[in-house]
């Protein structure tokens, strides 16, 4: 009998959702020239949350002229230390919301609220406030002779896995060089960047500047293949990514791109065992694993193996699935039917294929699209699912016996984000890191984020930088 | 060769644990589970029989006007004050532990150790709470610990030893887990986070590295063996932290005053105001509980 069983600890604050959404063009909310509405729901519920305007070819003309209007009008002119002011102000606003922006967040896209609630939102307003300061010192993001100008008028178009943060990635960078924006969140998960639009209204940012077009991979390409935009920054999957680099070749547009991952994880039998374990979990369960730089292939050495399967297999029974609301809640509802779909095809593909499934033995909810944590052991380097990235809470083991070893099965794949070492030694911590063909490496820990360190990835995950310094150059002409 | 630890994720663990939000059901139940494995403590140069006999009638009815409220699991006390313990205690459940081997440095010879020991079980003590030798550990002269654990509890015989290990003194997470080990191999009963008596007692991600310690030695060997968080601990939330980190490392079977315990003293009234507050959904002021 349970003697300690947790109760239902639900959220208790609200977030005020409106029936209907347009798009926001101009600083005014307009309804789409189409008259075409679309669904939002809730994954955890299954249940619409609200309906949100279909961009059209038409709509998203007038978003990129009133974005040229507003560079050429007012934001290209203003006084760098002017245009911080209001960077700020979208700062402040985020964190003086952020509860509501959380339970907005969890609510459309079915993250758990401890996520949302104590990453997603106060990374996303630490973005805005650490852009707010470059503002008016872009020089020193600058080589030498080099002068900072903004490029002029961005298509930004964001996932749907940490749809705010992804889009503070973009916004507040793109605003401090002096850059006016067209935002087009993923089709799933759109009320957050409304909400963003709300904030920048209410921050008095000039109308034009951020616009917020709602639609799906149609409204994306329009944007994408739109003449007067001058830069385009999309994240998402590497399919899609190919896609708008086949389309902006030739036409002058700058273009950064952050793609899909397939992360090696790699632990040594020197590792801080618990902590590994707890790094593997954070790794691939994180937001249901709708992570691009996602752990999700454990390499580990083999005299360890059999250890790390046991720890596994008994913490994965800890990990607390359900309702997304629930402040105790561990993994919540994957974003969708259709991906919940992927994840179960590749998932039969790796028992077809001779992997052995462990997954958290746990009642999934009625309702919803939910996905239990789980594991693959037995897992072979030409296996689908040490290949393909399943973007959901599945994780391939695979073993190896030497440093050598490790590397080189880290580094066959075609992408190329991030990956993670863990091992007491630090001189083998940086000897490793130095040979792994990832955009970040991060040593005895994973999942770190902070809006003054660069992310980005190698090969098919992507070119271009967001956060840091590096990030600023993306948004300069130089 | 110990396993070992990383500070910084073994904070944030320890961290994320301490965010499980504990209400209403939980709460109560779990106010009840600290009471009932609580070892109610006294360690005090001015402890007397009187001060004693107050604090056993304390530990064995601590809210009279409460429903529902356990009785402690032991009172905690010096060994001169044994046998008024066991004597307000007589035909109850509640257990007498005593502190021996010199508390709290251990910092006397192996034989007046071994010796106290010895006296505080004669006089009656039904569990011993003895150090270690922290600077025979901390100086790497780890077989010289286990033996005088093992030497300890060859004194005890079936009478149950905690081994404190002091881990405000031990300076790292790695020698907590590597005293931990030592202490589990040469024969603990219970392993305990602190005297009290230091700066730094017991701290969540202590206690999380020391679960890990008795988890592992558990899958080793079979044998169970339980974990004392001492000091430091005033108030329910951080109760409730505790038995979190139990929960979730070593499973629910352990939360029990077999496996479990708390040693304090002034959380007990924390507990008893909050569980009424549960109860009427107010609080009482301080003078509707009996001081101890």
């Amino acid at each position: 009998m349970a003697i300690f069983e947790y109760a239902p600890a639900p959220e208790s604050v609200t977030a005020s959702i409106r029936e209907q959404y347009g798009l926001f063009i101009d600083g005014k909310w307009t309804a789409p020239r189409s008259g075409q509405y679309f669904d939002t729901v809730n994954p955890a519920t299954e249940e619409t949350l609200a309906r949100v305007a279909y961009a059209t070819d038409e709509d998203v003309d007038r978003a990129v002229r009133a974005a040229r209007k507003a560079y050429d009008k007012y934001w290209r002119k203003m006084r760098p230390a002017d245009r911080a002011k209001y960077v700020y102000r979208i700062a402040r606003a985020i964190t003086e919301r952020s509860r509501e922006l959380a339970v907005l967040e969890t609510m459309d896209g079915g993250k758990p609220i401890r996520e949302s609630r104590d990453f997603d939102i106060p990374l996303s307003a630490a973005h805005f406030f650490y852009y707010a300061g470059w503002a008016d010192k872009l020089e020193w993001a600058m080589r030498a002779g080099e002068e900072p100008k903004p490029i002029g008028v961005a298509g930004q178009i964001v996932p749907w896995n940490f749809p705010l943060l992804m889009a503070a990635w973009k916004v507040a960078p793109a605003l401090a060089c002096g850059n006016t924006i067209v935002l087009k969140p993923a089709e799933t998960t759109p009320l957050t960047a409304l909400a963003l639009a709300q904030i920048a209204a209410e921050a008095d940012l000039p109308p034009g500047v951020l616009n917020v077009i709602t639609g799906d991979g149609v409204t994306g390409a329009a944007l994408v293949g739109h003449p007067d935009v001058d830069k385009i920054a999309f994240t998402g999957s590497t399919e899609v990514g190919k896609a708008i680099q086949r389309s902006t070749a030739g036409t002058g547009k700058r273009l950064t791109l952050e793609l899909g991952g397939k992360a090696a994880h790699i632990v040594f039998a020197d590792a801080p065992m618990d902590q590994a374990i707890e790094g593997i979990i954070n790794g691939i369960y994180f937001n249901q694993g709708h992570v691009c730089c996602a752990g999700s292939r454990l390499l580990v050495e083999e005299s360890v193996h059999e250890q790390i399967v046991v720890r596994l297999t008994d913490r994965i029974q800890t990990l607390r699935l359900g309702n997304p609301m629930d402040k105790n809640t561990d993994v919540g509802a994957i974003n969708s039917k259709m991906q919940l779909d992927k994840i179960k095809e590749l998932v039969s593909s790796g028992i077809d294929e001779g992997a052995v499934l462990v997954q958290q033995s746990c009642e999934l909810p009625e309702k919803g699209f939910f996905f239990p944590a789980s594991f693959f052991t037995n897992v072979q380097q030409s296996h689908r699912i040490a290949r393909e990235e399943i973007f959901g809470p599945v994780l391939s083991i695979l073993t190896f016996r030497t440093p050598a070893e490790a590397v080189e099965k880290a580094n066959n794949t075609p992408y190329g984000l991030s990956a993670g070492i863990w091992t007491d030694k630090g001189s083998k911590n940086m000897y490793i890191a130095q040979y792994l063909r990832a955009g970040v490496v991060w040593c005895n820990t994973f999942n770190q984020f902070d809006p003054s360190s660069p992310f980005g990835g190698f090969r098919e995950s992507g070119f271009g930088r967001e956060g840091g310094v590096h990030g600023l150059r993306e948004y300069l002409a130089h | 060769m110990s396993v070992t630890v990383d500070a910084v994720m073994l904070e944030a663990r320890a961290g994320s644990l301490a965010k499980r939000s504990i209400k209403t059901t939980t709460k109560v139940a779990g106010i009840r589970l600290a009471i009932g494995c609580m070892d109610l403590t006294t360690l005090e140069g001015k402890d007397s029989e009187g001060r004693i006999r107050s604090l056993c009638a304390k530990a064995l009815h601590p809210a009279p006007h409460l429903p529902d409220v356990p009785s402690v699991a032991a009172v905690c006390v010096y060994p001169n004050l044994v046998p008024a313990a066991k004597e307000a205690l007589r035909g109850t459940s509640v257990k007498v532990a005593s502190v021996a081997t010199a508390f709290p440095s251990g910092l006397s010879s192996m034989e007046v150790r071994l010796a106290d020991t010895a006296a505080a079980i004669q006089a009656g003590a039904d569990e011993i709470d003895m150090v270690i030798d922290r600077g025979a550990f901390l100086a790497g002269r780890y077989r010289e610990v286990y033996d005088e654990i093992v030497a300890v509890k060859a004194a005890c015989g079936p009478v149950h030893l905690k081994v404190i290990l002091e881990t405000g003194e031990l300076g790292s997470y790695d020698a907590v887990r590597r005293a931990s080990d030592l202490a589990l191999e040469a024969g603990a009963d219970f392993i305990k986070t602190s005297t009290g008596k230091v700066g730094t007692n017991a701290t969540f991600p202590v206690a999380v590295t020391m679960c890990e310690a008795i988890r592992d030695y558990a899958r080793r060997t079979g044998r169970r063996v339980g974990l004392k968080v001492a000091g430091g601990v005033r108030n329910t939330k951080q109760a409730m932290t505790y038995l979190v980190i139990i929960k979730e490392t070593l499973g629910e079977s352990w939360l029990t005053p077999d496996l479990f315990r708390i040693g304090a003293s002034s959380l007990l009234d924390d507990l008893l105001m909050q569980y009424e507050k549960e109860l009427t959904g107010h609080y009482a002021g301080r003078d509707y509980f009996p001081m101890d």
